[in-house]
């Protein structure tokens, strides 16, 4: 074999380890926390302050036992779920028709629609929470489930309008005409071809829009006092709390999100019009 | 009866006028076919008596009944599209009976249809799969069968061989035509194929940025084009065309070769011939030979006449070569004149 051949080989084993070091590097920049989270719930309460660490938990719930019977956790859960819940009916009842809408129609206007969508999310949330706080104090949505579903809602809808808009935009408008030409009002095309052709694609982007809510941390802490989310409320009480209880609250919280999200992915991808599919 | 009418229907996207005011009668049980490049409009048109395209203005009947202000689904008709446009998420059987359960058809009638359907585009063995696992072919058949399930008063079809490779297309044409000249429908075929358009229409509507330049029978659009552009459209090679100057009495000058015109007041016009309709070895028109292309049943040569590019069709067994003088004789009774506006003139 000539030297050149060798030094181009050369070149590209360098460049492959690059590509290999920078992956690891980027992998566990994501999953050492993770591991040292999860760790440190499966771990007694004892093992969580103690000095020298096993790499393999002990698999002892005594910790996040603790943490589910804290006094408040229960029904902070709860109360996230329904907020969670009732931001994924409401982003996706009203996300999917815009979707449709931009994927579908021509109107004056549609351009800057879509940009005004997504800088919804370029305004800073604290910026907008003492008005809405007061606002929400005056009609009595203050400290509700609903009240705070709205504000998720708000931040969740952006994702649901440019995902369900791709969704849509990926299905060719012929199978709608062919259902016309078939027999079909507009909205019986809808729910007989188009529905079904997007039905996973509207699934991942509600539990997109559940888990957004169930993230979500400054306008939980900001709206709510009595009725708070499990996020607000391990911000209010795991402060002065055990190591091991933030443990447990924070794996609570990060797991569900992460395993949705995994689910989801492609469809997230395909938000941004990257082809993963 | 479902004749078909077109009455002054135009159509402007913005400032685009995709139709001039198009005038068209369909005769019931006709094929009509629309054929033009693309851009020509023949897919909004369609599309407007489908019903998926509103008109600017004018009228479309079906029958007796006016349908422009209809809902597709009100219209009697179906449309086979040019990607198939084939639920995936349903089986070829369930496919062939969306039209029928959307009438709410009896279940037994329904299964009744869909076989002898299928029969019909010979896809009986594929009743139970999906879309993702048929050819494009097989797809093409689906649609088809969908569309003519319903038992339309029209069906109308966008281009619904384009996608298919050449031996296929050939097949299916063959096929489509002996199909839907035993159902007896009404049909509209959008085409920019002139081969399709040449062996499958009863009459050919020839649509030219946004207009109607000629609707006819086959043989007349091809022996009788009403514009220069029918004439070099239509025709694999094209019609030659050589200026013509005025002698005055009908007599009028073609590449050194006097020929008997229409009498006109005119200067000059423009001289038309189709290449298999000149006559090689004789007659006082000279061409010299620039390319020889063998094409197996004729030799296609394409001549130089006075600096005009001149195509000739020739025998197989003929030896020719590149830089020959030829001598070519039109055969005189189909020679056509086209004037200044590029319109057929008399003789």
């Amino acid at each position: 074999m000539s030297t050149a051949s060798t030094s181009v080989i050369g070149q590209s084993r360098v460049a492959k380890w690059a590509v290999t070091a920078s992956v690891v590097f980027l992998c566990l920049w994501v999953l050492v926390p993770i591991y040292l989270l999860v760790a440190n719930t499966f771990s007694s309460p004892a093992e969580v302050n103690g000095f020298p660490k096993r790499f393999w938990p002990s698999f002892d719930t005594e910790s996040i036992e603790f943490f589910l019977n804290f006094h408040g956790v229960g029904s902070a859960l709860w109360n996230s779920l329904l907020v969670a819940s009732l931001t994924m009916i409401l982003s996706i009842s009203v996300g999917a028709p815009a979707g449709y809408a931009l994927s579908r129609f021509e109107f004056r206007g549609k351009g800057t629609f879509r940009v005004l969508v997504l800088m919804t999310r370029a305004f800073p949330l604290p910026l907008l929470a003492l008005p809405m706080a007061v606002m929400f104090i005056k009609v009595g949505l203050d400290d509700t489930v609903l009240g705070l579903a709205i504000v998720h809602t708000t931040l969740a809808l952006p994702f649901a309008v440019l995902i369900t808009y791709s969704l849509f935009s990926g299905i060719p408008v012929e199978l709608e005409e062919a259902a016309w030409t078939l027999g079909c009002s507009r909205f019986q095309a809808f729910i007989k071809v188009i529905f079904p052709l997007v039905l996973p694609g509207i699934a991942a982007s509600a539990i997109f829009a559940f888990v957004v809510s169930w993230n979500e941390v400054f306008a939980a802490a900001v709206l709510t006092i009595e009725h708070r989310t499990l996020p607000a409320f391990l911000l209010q009480s795991l402060d002065d709390a055990p190591l091991h209880l933030k443990f447990a609250g924070g794996a609570v919280l990060v797991i569900p999100a992460l395993v949705f999200i995994f689910m989801v992915r492609k469809y997230l991808f395909a938000m941004w019009g990257i082809a993963n599919r | 009866m479902a004749e078909i009418k077109i009455q002054e229907v135009a159509k402007q996207f913005g400032k685009t006028h995709a139709l001039h005011s198009v005038d068209l009668r369909i005769e019931d049980k006709e094929f009509l076919v629309l054929l033009g490049a693309s851009g020509c409009g023949k897919t909004t048109l369609l599309r407007i008596v489908a019903g998926l395209e509103t008109a600017t203005t004018g009228e479309v009947w079906i029958g007796d009944r006016r349908v422009d202000h209809l809902a597709p689904k009100d219209r009697g008709i179906a449309m086979v599209f040019q990607n198939y446009a084939v639920f995936p998420h349903m089986t070829v059987f369930e496919n062939i009976a969306f039209g029928l359960r959307m009438k709410k058809v009896h279940n037994a009638e329904i299964d009744k249809r869909v076989k002898r359907t299928a029969e019909l585009m010979h896809i009986e063995n594929l009743l139970a799969r999906y879309s993702g696992q048929l050819s494009g072919g097989q797809r093409q058949r689906v649609a088809v069968a969908r569309a003519l399930a319903t038992e339309p008063d029209v069906i109308l079809m966008d281009e619904p061989l384009s996608n298919l490779d050449a031996l296929l297309r050939m097949e299916m044409r063959t096929e489509l035509k002996s199909i839907l000249a035993q159902s007896q429908t009404t049909t509209i075929y959008v085409t920019h194929d002139q081969v399709e358009a040449m062996s499958m229409a009863d009459r050919i509507a020839i649509m030219h940025q946004g207009h109607i330049v000629q609707a006819t029978s086959p043989v007349e659009v091809y022996r009788n084009p009403a514009t220069r552009f029918v004439g070099s459209f239509i025709g694999n090679p094209p019609m030659n065309f050589l200026p013509a100057k005025n002698l005055g009495n009908g007599v009028f000058e073609v590449g050194g070769t006097r020929f008997k015109g229409p009498d006109v007041n005119v200067d000059s016009l423009e001289f038309a011939i189709r290449p298999e309709d000149i006559v090689v070895g004789q007659g006082e028109m000279q061409g010299r030979i620039r390319v020889v292309e063998p094409l197996g049943s004729h030799i296609q040569a394409s001549c130089e006449v006075n600096g005009t590019l001149f195509r000739v069709v020739v025998d197989s067994n003929s030896v020719i070569k590149t830089g020959d003088m030829l001598a070519l004789e039109p055969t005189a009774d189909r020679i056509r004149w086209f004037d200044a506006d590029g319109k057929l003139v008399p003789v």
